[in-house]
């Protein structure tokens, strides 16, 4: 029998906010363990939490970035449950009146456009932060630095078909949240998490299968792998009648598969409530307006204006608007170079592969836009050859220095000049005679054997076109 | 709707209080008379009436996000019963 997955996907994000969600707390990461707490993120008795404007705002800005609908009125609710990471003995979340809902993102899969659907978006505080290495075996260890930090948690409708499409929907989700500048949405500091629901089905049945969930992936490619992980178990299970139980279970990255999880965590049973510390919110049409109409430009839509401004392919369209950043870059170098197709060429080869080797982020690219364009006009101009360039720009990643620069103290202007070229083809006709007699003698291919001796000789730095034409014209007369 | 001593002892359980028999029987006892107690409000028309969300009408109370002082650690873990380098020391919860 063929199956299906039914694949939906649980993110939170941390909210690049300075203070916490209801307390004054700076809300950086990589502070020294328990230096950013006060009575309000440690749960004390007698402490109030107030909401951060910023947080709410932040919220419903993403939310219509996702295409949700905004409730009028939110409030605030108690998530009970005891575990050491959480101070108060409750999570202040979203229940039954939560910021949004029903909402999409259009993905790319394989050329064509898949809408998966967003069931709901709302605002909560983190939990602190747990390890459990440390100096005593039988002990836990507690940071509250992230306790109160403001998550946004973004649930997708069960739509999604295929581990690579999980991949492909979360991409899309991060370059959106990344164009939004709402997180720093960086898995491996933690401030973009994901777990996964995966049950399967036989392939056109609507009823759905028992579902187990997924926790620990620290990449994209992890929840990707998990998946598939797990669609193959599920699979087996099934061919097998072996019965699928309902569980958690944590993807082991080392030993790529999924284990499951043994906590002392008690069956779920938050019993939530209204959250009596906080009145509820009342979001204006007006306020909902405003900030809809400052929304930035979303990927999809710089696609679709750099698609037809700048002939670019949707494959170079899809790669340059994949990263806000890159996409930015591109422009700025658009503005004073109009040869597009020679710039996109640059930056998805040779620029792309500097800025991954060192593993820099485009923004902090220590070749700025105009540099890179200086560049390639001096290229143009012939001053150097391509390949030239390409070291050009490799010695401009290492040093900081201009292409000028770089050019003048290395010597690696072109040589144009035709007296200095003519000089050095009589030199290599001299030296080559064979080759020249079979030229002479009908072999085309002969001629690029010279001319190779003629580029080693000026030590790569000719002028290929130009030497090239004397070279012909010397070889008719010679 | 009576209630069973094993829904008193899932609610303890959760709360993380442990009953002995005795307590068993008398909190079970006293449950049903509360439950039965509130759910006279079932007997009042409320088909009027908008959900209560919160008793005070307030609504969008916010701070700015700005970014205070917080404790210092020593005294942030001055109520800690095990800490260990600037850490709450808990017992382990994972296997
Ligand atoms: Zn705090």
């Amino acid at each position: 029998m063929n199956y299906e997955p039914v694949i939906g996907l649980e993110v939170h994000v941390q909210l690049k906010t300075e203070s916490k969600i209801f307390c004054g707390c700076p809300a950086k990461f990589g502070a020294g363990p328990n230096t950013q707490t006060c009575p309000v993120c440690l749960g004390l008795p007698g402490t109030l939490p107030v909401l951060n404007k910023k947080v709410l705002e932040y919220g419903v800005k993403t939310a219509l970035a996702l295409n949700c609908s905004i409730q009028p009125f939110i409030k605030f609710d108690r998530k009970n449950y005891f575990y050491p990471d959480l101070p108060k003995n409750y999570q202040i979340s979203q229940y039954d009146l939560p910021l949004s809902y029903k909402g999409y993102i259009d993905i790319n899969t394989d050329g064509s456009i898949r809408r998966i659907g967003i069931t709901r978006l709302h605002l909560e505080e983190d939990a602190g932060k747990l390890l459990h290495e440390g100096s005593d075996a039988a002990s836990s260890y507690v940071d509250f630095n992230r306790t109160g930090i403001p998550l946004l948690e973004i649930v997708s409708e069960p739509d999604i078909n295929s581990p690579q499409e999980a991949y492909e929907y979360l991409t899309s989700l991060k370059a959106i949240l990344k164009y939004l500048d709402i997180s720093d949405c960086d898995m491996e500091k933690g401030s973009l998490r994901c777990d996964a629901n995966i049950s399967i089905r036989p392939k056109g049945e609507k009823k759905l299968g028992t579902k187990t969930e997924l926790k620990n992936m620290n990449s994209f490619k992890a929840v990707r792998s998990a998946l598939e992980f797990e669609l193959i178990r599920q699979t087996k299970a099934k061919e097998n009648n072996l019965k699928i139980t309902q569980e958690t279970l944590l993807w082991d990255e080392k030993m790529q598969k999924t284990i499951t999880m043994r906590t002392k965590e008690e069956a779920h049973d938050y019993r939530y409530f209204p959250e009596p510390d906080l009145v509820p919110f009342v979001i204006e049409e007006k306020d909902i307006l405003s900030i809809k109409n400052n929304l930035p430009e979303l990927p999809r839509q710089k696609y679709s204006r750099l698609l037809a401004s700048y002939e670019l392919s949707e494959y170079e369209a899809n790669i340059l608007t994949s990263d806000k950043n890159l996409a930015e870059y591109f422009e700025i170098g658009a503005q004073i170079y109009k040869n597009y197709k020679n710039l996109t060429n640059w930056m998805l080869g040779a620029f792309l592969s500097e800025l991954n080797n060192r593993k820099i982020a485009p923004e902090n690219s220590p070749v700025a836009a105009r540099d890179l364009i200086n560049l390639l006009k001096i290229t143009d101009e012939g001053k150097i050859n391509n390949l030239t360039a390409k070291a050009v720009l490799t010695e401009m990643f290492n040093s900081g220095k201009s292409a000028d620069v770089i050019i003048k103290d290395k010597n690696l202007a072109q040589i144009s000049d035709k007296g200095m070229l003519s000089k050095i083809i009589d030199e290599t006709i001299k030296e080559n005679p064979s080759p020249v007699s079979d030229y002479k003698n009908g072999k085309e291919n002969a001629l690029m054997f010279i001319m190779g001796q003629a580029m080693k000789k000026a030590k790569g730095k000719a002028n290929p076109k130009i030497i090239n034409e004397l070279l012909k014209e010397r070889m008719k007369n010679a | 709707m009576a209630i069973s001593k094993e829904q008193v002892n899932y609610t303890a359980n959760l709360a993380r209080i442990e009953l002995t028999e005795d307590e068993l029987n008398i909190l079970s006892r006293h449950l049903d008379d509360i439950i039965k107690f509130i759910d006279k409000l079932k007997d009042i028309d409320i088909k009027e009436v908008a959900p209560c969300s919160h008793v005070i009408p307030i609504r969008n109370v916010f701070r700015e996000d700005k970014a205070h002082k917080s404790l210092d650690v020593k005294d942030a873990l001055q109520n800690a019963p095990a800490k260990e380098n600037n850490f709450f020391k808990v017992p382990k919860v994972i296997e």
